[in-house]
């Protein structure tokens, strides 16, 4: 279970988001929909470390952490960016690895091993030896999604994940989403903008509303 | 061609030179210049207007000059460098401003969102710069750095003013001695074989940095 408490973030005299409380159940699929400058993405950069909150607490378990200092070897937070932000300079195959074998010290084989497993279940068996610009949009996002699964997150966060998708591709997203929740341990975060896939793939749908200055 | 054969020694002594002052400074500007563009972009600001100071200083005024400065000038208030040390240092402060100006361009161009995906990921300052960042401004500075490096070949040929033996002064002093063009366009070929080789190599480094954009 993962729980917000009482979150104020703030740039310079401008509150973003105020005493903001949050639970969320294990295994959960949470929208967090609002309008344009609502705070949304800025709850997400929070959530995963990208922005210090000026107040309040995360707890995992019941237990506090703090997210712009992970601790080792325990990866919470996983993270699909908006424009995916794929290492431009590895192949799709190293893009996974990279970190298991950095960070969580994985042998190559075993990492690459689990690489493959993924991009199995991602429909991406042929890519693994392409380099991120001989990609389409949605491959990249699946390589994003797996380069963050790769770490073995217990919870998925997604950033505007439909922006940049075709209506197929859109509805292909979901179902990736809705089978990371029947096959995996993982609760899932996904910032929209987009009511209609919220409402498709959530359990839950979180408002964010603009504060009034 | 026995008079070409008889100052052939007395060139290639030279050229000698040209290249043992060529390579000191690559071999100490270029991580140099890296360093110094870092301090650039730190976040202090009395380091950051003291180096832009000093490329100010370094790009604003010529190279001829700061040679002149540092082997005739310098000694007046009690500074004496020898001859090949003066030209060492001048080339080497010169050049390293240059290469801190590229290097600053080529981190600016990374895109936030590469360290941001990195730090959700774990991985430590040095694993992003080692795996994600360098490369990627690697391939963004290359074709600078290489046409600094040709000019660099060029430019050693400053050092003339101060007396030291290089090619250029080696050709300059049989042609007068011997009233003949030949030394001068003697001189001329083993410039164009330096930098010739030089383009060839950093084509073959560019090549390897084409397989992803």
């Amino acid at each position: 279970m993962l729980e917000l408490k009482n979150i104020t973030k703030k740039f310079g005299s401008k509150v973003i988001l105020n005493k903001l409380n949050l639970t969320i159940p294990d295994k959960q699929i949470l929208a967090i929909v609002g309008s344009s400058g609502a705070g949304k993405t800025t709850l997400l950069r929070c959530l995963n470390g990208l922005e210090k909150v000026d107040e309040g607490h995360f707890y995992w378990n019941n237990k506090e952490f703090n997210p712009t200092q992970p601790r080792q070897n325990e990866q919470i937070m996983g993270v699909v960016f908006q424009n995916y932000e794929l290492f431009p300079n590895l192949t799709v195959i190293n893009n996974i690895t990279l970190a298991p074998t950095l960070v969580s010290k994985e042998k190559l084989s075993v990492a690459q091993e689990t690489a493959r497993k993924l991009l199995n279940e991602l429909d991406l068996v042929n890519a693994e030896q392409l380099y991120p610009y001989q990609l389409s949009g949605g491959q990249k996002q699946r390589v994003a999604i797996a380069r963050a699964m790769a770490m073995k997150p217990r919870i998925l966060c997604y950033d505007e994940p439909t922006s940049a998708l075709d209506p197929v591709l859109r509805n292909k997203i979901a179902d990736i989403i809705l089978q990371l929740k029947s096959q995996n341990q993982i609760t899932q975060i996904i910032v929209t903008h987009d009511m209609e896939f919220a409402n498709q793939i959530a359990d839950m749908v979180f408002t964010v509303n603009a504060l009034d200055k | 061609m026995n008079y070409i054969i008889s100052i052939l020694p007395s060139l290639l002594s030279g050229a000698q030179m040209t290249l043992l002052l060529f390579f000191w400074t690559i071999i100490i500007s270029i991580p140099l210049g890296i360093i110094v563009s870092i301090g650039l972009l730190s976040p202090f600001k009395l380091l950051r207007l003291f180096l832009k100071f000093y490329v100010w200083i370094m790009r604003g005024t010529p190279l001829l000059l700061q040679l002149i400065f540092i082997f005739y000038g310098l000694p007046i208030i009690g500074i004496i460098f020898q001859r090949y040390d003066a030209a060492l240092f001048a080339l080497i402060i010169n050049y390293s401003a240059y290469f801190a100006e590229i290097f600053r361009g080529g981190f600016q161009s990374v895109p936030t969102g590469q360290y941001e995906s990195a730090h959700v990921l774990q991985l430590n300052s040095w694993q992003t710069l080692q795996h994600v960042i360098i490369p990627q401004v690697n391939k963004i500075v290359i074709p600078s750095i290489g046409n600094e490096i040709i000019n660099l070949v060029k430019d050693t040929s400053l050092v003339y003013v101060i007396g030291l033996g290089e090619l250029l002064r080696a050709g300059n002093v049989a042609t007068a001695r011997d009233v003949t063009l030949i030394p001068l366009i003697l001189v001329g070929v083993i410039y164009l074989i330096m930098t010739g080789l030089i383009s060839f190599l950093l084509k073959q480094i560019e090549q390897n940095y084409s397989k992803w954009k």
